[in-house]
């Protein structure tokens, strides 16, 4: 109860800070919005010269990319801790987060949130509704329990990777820049794995399972049921990565000592 | 003269003692051009060839795209962005130097910097990795040459331009951030432009941004005959010299209207 109402509070600060600045969030809004239409230009201008990408066709390759925007924005939304090792390690900002009387995660999630994010949930929906329709693909009563739950899987994985990413600087001081080399992987997922050799679709799905954010859940909507049993796995493989990220998590904040005074 | 040699001295030595962040770096453009590799591999499937490119030309193309790319890059609007609200650039306009001309040096020096310590490595790197093929003849890594220096210059350009709107705009993080989205599409870095439907090509023909990547991967590539790739060098410099235009008029009316606050 107490995590919920820190939740609610902190959205309501969040809010009246980035509404003071509206012209601000319009255009970061805005430049998100190109983003994503860039990456379906991308689709469209291929599909302009071959009409199956490794037997997948144009209209289902544009809904796997409106599904991975939902859990996208979700991810990007709430866990921005790609530079946690600057932000908090190095500064020390961490002492700080650790006299909190919440769980440490829990308060830099509440920090760190970036709300317009979210907005990429209805450009994914929308884009997924659109290539749905071009398919004739019907909703069952059953498909949005099913969507709410690969969703929810797929920005546990995210979560996951990325908090797992994050508490290697409790144990190398390092500076790592692997944080923006992810985001990269992770676009692989967007793609069908059946085009990667067999290594990479392997890490894909198993060490840095980034093809349950993308493929394998949207197999599921557009009926390729040689895929069903992958996606059923995903919330699975979400709660498994997550779990193992906090439990991990926890042990870095036991070695944690400080970065000074 | 001297002293703007000077400046890419710096950045260049600069640049080299984080030299440990380019590892990663490299490694990072890697796996865009590992994604590419096989995204285009699947797109290609049985076909021959698609507007020309064989697969393994295709494959050069994105290779050589994403590793000049790290030669062109810079981030001068935002460097400027910051100088501008801190209000530095109010020292910087009083020094002996033209203000955009230290940026544009600045600019090179890191250039050439990633050019020798992250473009070439990188590109061994892949070939070691994906198949590749390097033209043999020497007039080509000649034009392929002056077009990465032009193509530098087109995007030093543009980076000026929307580094003075920031006295317009006080806050322009997402302007920058959407010039980088729409020029990594328009310059031909994710998509060869010959890739377009005709009408969005020639709209594009109007517009610089292709002189940024299309045209220097083109080249080395083999993609354009000799005289494809002149005329292609061309466009590169009239735009070079178009683009002194807009930078001249908004420096100016910048200069004027700048006000600093406190410092």
């Amino acid at each position: 109860m107490f995590y919920f109402s820190m939740f609610f509070q902190y959205v309501a600060q969040y809010m009246k800070t980035r509404l003071e600045y509206r012209a601000d969030l319009l255009v970061e809004i805005f430049s998100d919005l190109l983003f994503q239409a860039v990456n379906l230009i991308f689709i469209i201008v291929v599909f302009g010269h071959t009409q199956f990408l490794g037997g997948w066709s144009r209209e289902e390759i544009i809904f796997i990319y409106g599904f991975f925007l939902v859990p996208y924005a979700l991810f990007s939304a709430f866990f921005n801790i790609w530079d946690f090792n600057e932000r908090y390690i190095v500064k020390g900002e961490l002492d700080r987060i650790l006299t909190r009387p919440i769980h440490s995660l829990f308060q830099i999630i509440l920090e760190r949130m970036e709300l317009e994010s979210l907005f990429g949930v209805f450009t994914g929906v929308g884009v997924m509704f659109y290539a749905g329709s071009k398919l004739g693909l019907t909703v069952s009563w059953y498909d949005p329990f099913v969507f709410v739950l690969f969703v929810v899987g797929g920005v546990l994985v995210y979560g996951g990777i990325f908090i797992l990413l994050a508490c290697i600087s409790f144990w190398a001081d390092a500076r790592t820049s692997i944080m923006p080399m992810m985001y990269n992987i992770g676009n692989y997922g967007r793609y069908p794995v059946d085009i990667y050799n067999p290594v990479i679709r392997f890490i894909l799905t198993w060490i840095l399972p980034f093809a349950f954010v993308g493929v394998y859940p949207s197999a599921y909507f557009l009926g390729r049921e040689e895929w069903y049993s992958y996606a059923f796995l995903t919330p699975l493989i979400g709660v498994v990565f997550f779990i193992l990220s906090i439990f991990t998590w926890n042990e870095g904040v036991k070695k944690y000592r400080g970065a000074g005074n | 003269m001297d002293k703007y040699i000077e400046m890419i001295r710096i950045r260049f030595l600069m640049m080299l003692a984080y030299r440990t962040n380019y590892y990663t770096g490299i490694l990072i453009y890697s796996i865009n051009i590992g994604a590419y590799y096989f995204l285009w591999n699947a797109i290609y499937g049985d076909k021959q060839e698609i507007e020309g490119l064989s697969v393994l030309q295709m494959t050069t193309y994105v290779a050589v795209a994403w590793m000049a790319r790290a030669f062109y890059f810079n981030n001068i609007d935002r460097e400027m962005a910051d100088e501008i609200k801190e209000g530095k650039v109010a020292v910087e306009l009083i020094r002996p130097y033209s203000y955009l001309g230290m940026k544009t040096m600045q600019g090179l020096g890191e250039g050439l910097f990633r050019l020798l310590f992250f473009s070439v490595p990188g590109m061994v790197i892949v070939w070691l990795i994906f198949p590749i093929a390097f033209s043999a003849e020497p007039a080509v890594w000649l034009l392929f040459l002056v077009s990465i220096t032009l193509s530098f210059f087109i995007n030093t350009q543009i980076n000026l331009l929307t580094g003075i709107t920031t006295f317009f705009l006080f806050n322009n993080t997402g302007l920058i951030r959407a010039k980088r989205v729409v020029i990594d599409l328009f310059s031909g870095l994710l998509l060869p432009i010959s890739f377009f439907p005709v009408w969005a090509q020639s709209i594009m023909g109007y517009l610089p941004f292709q002189g940024i990547s299309y045209i220097p991967s083109m080249i080395f590539t083999n993609g354009f005959t000799r005289v494809e790739a002149i005329e292609a060098l061309l466009f590169q410099a009239v735009w070079v010299l178009i683009l002194f235009l807009p930078i001249h008029l908004l420096w100016t009316l910048a200069k004027k209207q700048l006000i600093i606050q406190g410092g």
